[in-house]
Formats: C-alpha cells, structure tokens, sequence
C-alpha cells in the first residue's frame, strides 16, 4: 500500500486490494504459518463505540501473529470521560503500541488523529464515513463465493449512514462490478460517495426496491436499517419491513446468489435463509481473522 | 452605462485595496471574511450589484489602509472567482490581478457536518479541498457548493 495507515477504500488500488486478499487467502489456507512471527509486538486498541467483531478479530488476528494488545477499555473507564481529546489519547497509547486500531463516532477520527502519530493506524470506524478493514474481509468473502469480476452486486439497506457500504463501493470501482444500491430515499448513498464513483467511471445504479433487480444479481449486501434513524416508530416498521428478505423473497433470486451482512443483524435476514447456501454472513464474520492477520503482517513489517 | 458611471458611485481611495468585479450580492460576504463588520473603524466603500461588462452585475468593495493577504484572496475566490484584487498607493493602482482558486483552503471554514472530527474540541485546523463547483472537507468529505460564504467563522 502507497499509505503508512489504512484510513479509508477510497485509496486503494485494485494491485493494494489483491495483495492482501492473497496472503489472507495463504494464512487461511496455513493458519500456522505466522505464528509467533510478531512476538512481542503490540496493538493499541482504541474503540470509542462498541464493537464485538472488528475488536475481536484484530485481537485474535495480532494473536495468531504471536503479539498481544493493549485494550483502552471502554470510554467510561477511561481518561476520554475526563474530556482528553482524540489527538491526545493517540499520542499517548502510541507510545505503548507498534500500530494503533481506532473506532470513534465522528467523521474523519481517524484520519485526524493519523497526523498526531508516527505509528501505522488504522481506521475500524469513524461514524458514517469509512470501514476499510471490514471492506477487506467483504472483498475476500466475495472473491471465495462469486469472484470479483463480470459480477453484480446489490447493495441493500440504510445507505446513507452505513460506513461499510461507502467503503465497499469505492473499493468495488476498482473491479468489473455493477453496483445497484438499493435504499428507500432518505437512506439513499450520499451524494458525495455518489459523485466519486462516477469520478471514478464505477457503475451505479439505484433503486428502491429490491425486486426491480434482484434476479440479476450475484451478490446481495444487506444492511440494518436503523431504528434511530426514523423519528416516527410507525415509519420505522413500513420501511424497514419492506428491505426484509426470506424465503419468499428469494424465489426470484438466481440459485447461485450470495448472501452477505456485515453483522450485527436484527431481522433484515431471515434465520430460515442462514442453512441455505445463499448465506455467506457467518463465514465473511470469520474472515475477519486471516484478511486481519494479513492486514497487521503487513503494518508491522511483515512481507520483507 | 460605462463603467465610468458605476466608478463615480464609489469615490475613489488613497490607499488600500479595491476588490472589484465581485459577484452581485456578495459584497457583505466579502467583508465577512475580511473579518470586518464596522466595530473597528474601517474605512470601507460598498457597491452594489452595479451594471457590469463582464459580469450582468458585480459588487465592488474598497478597504482604505489595508493590503490583503494571500489567504484572504485565497477565501475570497471561492465566493467571488471573478474578481480582481487591486492595490491602491497614493490614489495609484500599484498592482493588479485575477483571484486564482487555491487547491485547498485552511483554518477559514467550518465544516457543517456536525459529526465531523473538526467541529469537536480537537486540536485540528479546518481544511477544504477546492473543487471546481465548491469545496469538500478533507476530514469527513462533505462537499459544499452552495452558501460557502456561510460556513465562514472558524477564526
């Protein structure tokens, strides 16, 4: 990668992309392999929303390298209560870390506290903007099930504030991929992801409602809509019922289709669809492991 | 009407700079990110949306006893790309030239995503990159294109 940190998609090249999709596919394939490789070396864990999925699998990812990390804690039990800033809690865990894994609920977090330290960062989060490494772990779940070329994907669910999504589809521009986003209007893509994918010549097309395009995708993205996004309870219910899918739903779907989620879910996915071999949610969860090791491997001077 | 007319509608200065060929409407905006709002004794002659060859109607502002600096011509284009900036000495134009558009603009506008990093107690100057049509913060991305004028403030 051109960067000393992993902030955002948008920089990624298709060359940066396939580097570390292949050595997460050679960890997959030889879990061993690096174990012990990063003895003694620390990551910095520095989460100011929940998470159980990215937290745990960068943990068990710099594990499996035979490093350990050291955990902030949750902002309650730390000096961020006492109102420190961002850029001074950076500065100081840097100190104790060889790489640091920041989540925070503003936009651009990451990239602003990138300039405070010298240390690889990388960005698990900043509100409604970007998800790199869960685009990584997507990337690597696509490619198993479906490749990523000659390929449709749908993108379904809460657009507009759902960071994983802007992270996919900068990323997906960079392959021969048509990209339906699929929303009800007032959780449409923002215009300013909208505008860089055209930038970018990417294929966009959106719609809302799914089965004006369901029978020609290979791969559907679903995500949760919100319930905080919706001001009326009643709203909430219409809309979010109508980007549900289950058995019915897929009746028009090609056999072939893939499945995905970022996870957590609540019901856009129903349990009756998770034994079917539509469903790749599960797997791309465990896939945050190796595509994680191959990621850290490479911050922390691994490919030499 | 010749331009002469519009030139008697504003007297002439000593010293100081004329913006001229300001978009119609944005001469206050001007002020604004010249940080001038009268409490300080200014010397300050407005006109506007006077009739104007190149532009339908334009604006023209002139500041006595102050020479502009590169970051406030800089702000300046992005709401008044067609402006000039003449420096006056001795009732003498020393010095005449276009606004050119800066690549990015630091420390002068205040993003309006409220969830951006930048509008938190952080230690982060503003930054914007400059687009043809508007500007984009380089933190969260938000691109303005209308009312940049509005998200001036941040100093």
């Amino acid at each position: 990668m051109r960067d000393d940190h992993l902030l955002t998609s948008k920089h990624l090249t298709r060359a940066d992309i396939e580097g570390i999709l292949d050595r997460a596919a050679e960890i997959d394939a030889d879990p061993g392999a690096l174990a012990g490789k990063h003895d003694g070396s620390l990551l910095g864990l520095l989460f100011f929303e929940p998470s159980t999925r990215t937290k745990m699998s960068f943990e068990t990812a710099m594990k499996r390298l035979g490093g350990d990390v050291v955990d902030m804690g949750s902002v309650e039990s730390s000096s961020v209560k006492k109102g420190e800033t961002l850029a001074d809690t950076v500065r100081v865990i840097e100190g104790y870390a060889d790489a640091l894994v920041v989540r925070h609920p503003r936009q651009g977090a990451a990239k602003m506290a990138s300039e405070f330290v010298d240390v690889p960062l990388i960005n698990a989060g900043d509100g409604a903007g970007h998800h790199p490494t869960q685009t990584l772990l997507d990337l690597y779940t696509m490619r198993e099930a479906a490749g990523l070329d000659d390929l449709s994907v749908g993108i379904m669910g809460d657009l507009k504030y759902g960071r994983t999504v802007h992270s996919l589809a900068y990323a997906l521009s960079n392959f021969d991929v048509q990209q339906h986003f699929i929303s009800p209007e007032s959780l449409q893509l923002p215009r300013e992801v909208v505008y860089d994918l055209h930038q970018q010549g990417a294929s966009v097309r959106e719609h809302e409602h799914l089965d004006a395009v369901l029978e020609t995708l290979d791969v559907l993205y679903v995500t949760r809509i919100q319930r905080e996004r919706f001001p009326d309870e009643n709203e909430y219910q219409k809309i979010a019922g109508e980007y549900q899918i289950d058995m019915a739903t897929l009746e028009d779907a090609t056999p072939e289709l893939t499945i995905m989620h970022p996870l957590p879910r609540v019901d856009e996915i129903d349990p009756a669809i998770d034994d079917t071999d539509h469903a790749a949610y599960f797997e791309q969860a465990h896939n945050g492991v190796p595509v994680r090791m191959a990621l850290l491997d490479q911050f922390l001077g691994g490919s030499a | 009407m010749s331009s002469d007319d519009h030139e008697l509608r504003v007297s002439k200065i000593r010293n100081g700079t004329v913006i001229d060929h300001v978009r119609g409407g944005q001469a206050l905006n001007v002020l604004a990110i010249l940080g001038i709002d009268g409490t300080q004794n200014e010397q300050v002659s407005i006109g506007m949306n006077v009739p104007s060859d190149r532009l339908a109607r334009k604006d023209i502002v002139k500041v006595e006893d102050r020479e502009l600096s590169q970051e406030e011509v800089d702000v300046i284009s992005l709401i008044a790309p067609d402006a000039t900036i003449n420096i006056v000495r001795d009732y003498d134009v020393t010095s005449k030239h276009r606004v050119e558009r800066p690549c990015q603009v630091e420390g002068v506008l205040t993003c309006p995503n409220t969830t951006c990093i930048t509008t938190e107690d952080e230690p982060v100057t503003s930054r914007f990159e400059v687009l043809d049509d508007g500007v984009r913060c380089t933190y969260c991305g938000t691109i303005v294109r209308d009312g940049i004028a509005d998200l001036i403030g941040s100093r």
